[in-house]
């Protein structure tokens, strides 16, 4: 093993783990606040990268467009969490289905709409340089992903530490029904949290797009890595999430490298030492 | 008439029909969904002793299903084991020892826990079926399986076929009824019920769940045996989550903790995906608004809601009669 393959990797395993967080991070908060296991969330991400690649071909600017893939999913997500998702919330398992169902009439609806085959997405001009220290050449764009995704991890922790959402937030975490007793909106938390989740998940879409690619069947591939992130980091911890993702993401690019036809099945590995060693994942409380 | 009579009188019957249903002239077309709806109703029924009667509710069971149907497929193409009995045994033994490793794994939590594990082990055994291509042929799959004969008696047609699966289903409803009205069925229902005070009476729940999984492996790796001989084809869908889904939609739409109540889930779910992708394109968009009705307006399944909505019918009718 060079310091070439390694540098490249890591940094490559970096940033798809930073792409894994803005899934990851709406899958682990609405855990842990509703109870609900959102199978649509990476389906989420793929409706984003479409509707960005969209607008992106009739020639918007590549950011806006972003969120805008990001502002479409969130419009979508609220819809269905306020006609259906919403009365499920302390029912883990009808809520799974529903989502299921969801991400079904979703993927397939993708599919009527932009067809099968595979769109690359070309990253903004600014940024399709590389930067060359000495041998190692990294692709600006998978940099700029990386400082991207922290920055919203950022903006996350301080919302949720600094403001009086966030504290309506970690309280209905920490006990729903006392926060509720306290005349606490708790049902406003939730829908601001699944609006999130789905916002971050959309603006992903297109921002993973030069790196992901966008077909149909994306959001089947990356659900594995969605949940092993909440696994190892710990259900409905943020810290557990963003950690989470770097290691999936690291162990994931070098599972790639060095085994490319087992890559899956390396995942399993810190999954399997997780649940062996500490059941509730690496930030999680005790059930 | 006891109501215990009346069922044995209905299931009698049903097996008979079933029996003379390729007889009589039935297109060789709804002989084969049938063949297929005997196979998914032994996956499904082998979810429900987890889901129905243990309180697990398991989103890899799939993954074992396809097990056991790689098993066959890799058995025959590399190995050359084609004989019935023994493939049968090969598959059962792949689907149990998975299990066995996925026990150790996701038993390690419980409840929403145990289903965000199992989705996740389910999605990489389907990753291993989809991209180990030297031993799973990757998204092709692996063709060229061969339906054996039983014996003296030669299945390689349709109806032959048939009357393998029915009887495979037939043998496994009746195992299956026989292990959940066993003593070890009363304490997997008490571990359903408040597993803390199992605990506190001295059972070991994490052992009963364990022996749980490990038994629903075996018939479900049973099913993925015949499954792909059925199909005569191996492929990763049959073992991705979506799959595992539409198994687990059989058992609600079916009436979770019935057994009987899988058969007519897995009717329903074959028929339905067949006849829509005969009509339209979208029908996987069909089947996700059915996800939505399901668990919304049939928790209950098929066994509670048919004579719920017939007493209706009748309750209503001397009403709507009167104005």
């Amino acid at each position: 093993m060079d310091l070439r393959f390694f540098a490249q990797n890591a940094l490559g395993g970096l940033a798809y783990g930073s792409l894994l967080f803005l899934i990851a991070s709406g899958l682990t908060l609405v855990f842990g606040l509703m109870r609900i296991i959102n199978l649509a969330q990476t389906a989420f991400y793929l409706l984003g990268a479409y509707v960005g690649l969209t607008l992106v071909a009739h020639g918007f600017d590549f950011w806006l467009s972003s969120v805008a893939g990001g502002v479409v999913t969130m419009v979508l997500g609220l819809a269905v969490y306020s006609a259906f998702l919403h009365r499920y919330h302390a029912d883990p398992l009808t809520s799974l289905l529903l989502t299921l169902g969801f991400a079904l009439i979703l993927d397939d609806g993708i599919l009527a709409l932009w067809g099968g085959d595979p769109r690359s997405v070309s990253p903004p001009p600014m940024l399709r340089g590389s930067i060359q220290i000495g041998t190692l050449v990294f692709p600006e764009y998978w940099l700029a992903v990386i400082a991207i995704s922290f920055t919203v991890a950022a903006i996350m922790f301080v919302s949720l530490r600094r403001t009086m959402l966030g504290v309506i937030i970690r309280a209905s975490v920490d006990d729903e029904e006392m926060a509720r007793g306290l005349g606490v909106d708790v049902n406003r938390a939730f829908y601001v949290v699944f609006a999130a989740g789905a916002l971050i998940a959309g603006i992903g879409g297109l921002l993973g797009g030069p790196i992901t690619s966008a077909y149909p069947g994306l959001d089947g591939e990356l659900t594995p890595l969605a949940f092993a992130v909440v696994i190892v980091g710990g259900m409905g911890s943020l810290t557990g999430a963003l950690v989470g993702s770097i290691l999936i993401g690291l162990v994931n690019a070098f599972g790639k490298a060095m085994f490319p036809e087992l890559s899956y099945f390396t995942i399993f590995v810190p999954v399997a030492l997780i649940m062996a060693f500490r059941p509730q994942g690496l930030f999680g409380r005790k059930q | 008439m006891t109501l215990q009579r009346r069922w044995l009188i209905a299931a009698g019957a049903g097996f008979i029909v079933a029996l003379v249903l390729p007889r009589v002239g039935v297109p060789t077309f709804y002989i084969s969904l049938l063949t297929q709806a005997w196979i998914y109703a032994i996956v499904a029924m082998s979810l429900d002793l987890l889901v129905g009667f243990t309180g697990l509710v398991n989103f890899s069971q799939a993954a074992l299903f396809g097990v056991g149907a790689y098993a066959v497929a890799i058995a025959a193409t590399r190995y050359h084991v084609v004989d019935f009995f023994p493939v049968v045994c090969i598959g059962i033994i792949a689907a149990v020892v998975t299990a066995a490793i996925f026990g150790l794994v996701a038993l390690r939590s419980e409840g929403v826990g145990f289903i965000i594990i199992t989705i996740a082990l389910n999605e990489i055994v389907w990753g291993l079926a989809y991209q180990w291509v030297s031993v799973s042929g990757g998204d092709n799959g692996i063709t060229g399986i061969v339906r054996p004969p039983v014996g003296p008696f030669d299945v390689s047609a349709n109806t032959g076929y048939y009357y393998v699966c029915l009887a495979f289903f037939v043998i496994s409803l009746i195992l299956l009824s026989i292990i959940v009205r066993s003593p070890f069925g009363l304490v997997l229902k008490g571990v359903r019920e408040t597993p803390r005070r199992m605990r506190a009476l001295g059972y070991n729940v994490w052992l009963y769940r364990y022996f749980a999984m490990m038994i629903s492996a075996g018939f479900a790796g049973l099913a993925g045996v015949l499954f792909a001989w059925y199909n005569q084809f191996v492929g990763p869908t049959s073992l991705s989550l979506d799959q595992s889904t539409q198994i687990l939609i059989m058992v609600i739409l079916g009436g979770i903790g019935t057994l009987y109540g899988q058969l007519f889930g897995a009717l329903v779910v074959v028929f339905l995906s067949n006849e829509l992708s005969a009509v339209t394109q979208r029908w996987e968009m069909v089947l996700g608004v059915v996800y939505f009705v399901v668990v919304m307006y049939a928790p209950g399944g098929l066994v509670v809601l048919v004579p719920r909505l017939w007493a209706r019918l009748r309750g209503l009718r001397p009403a709507v009669e009167r104005t």
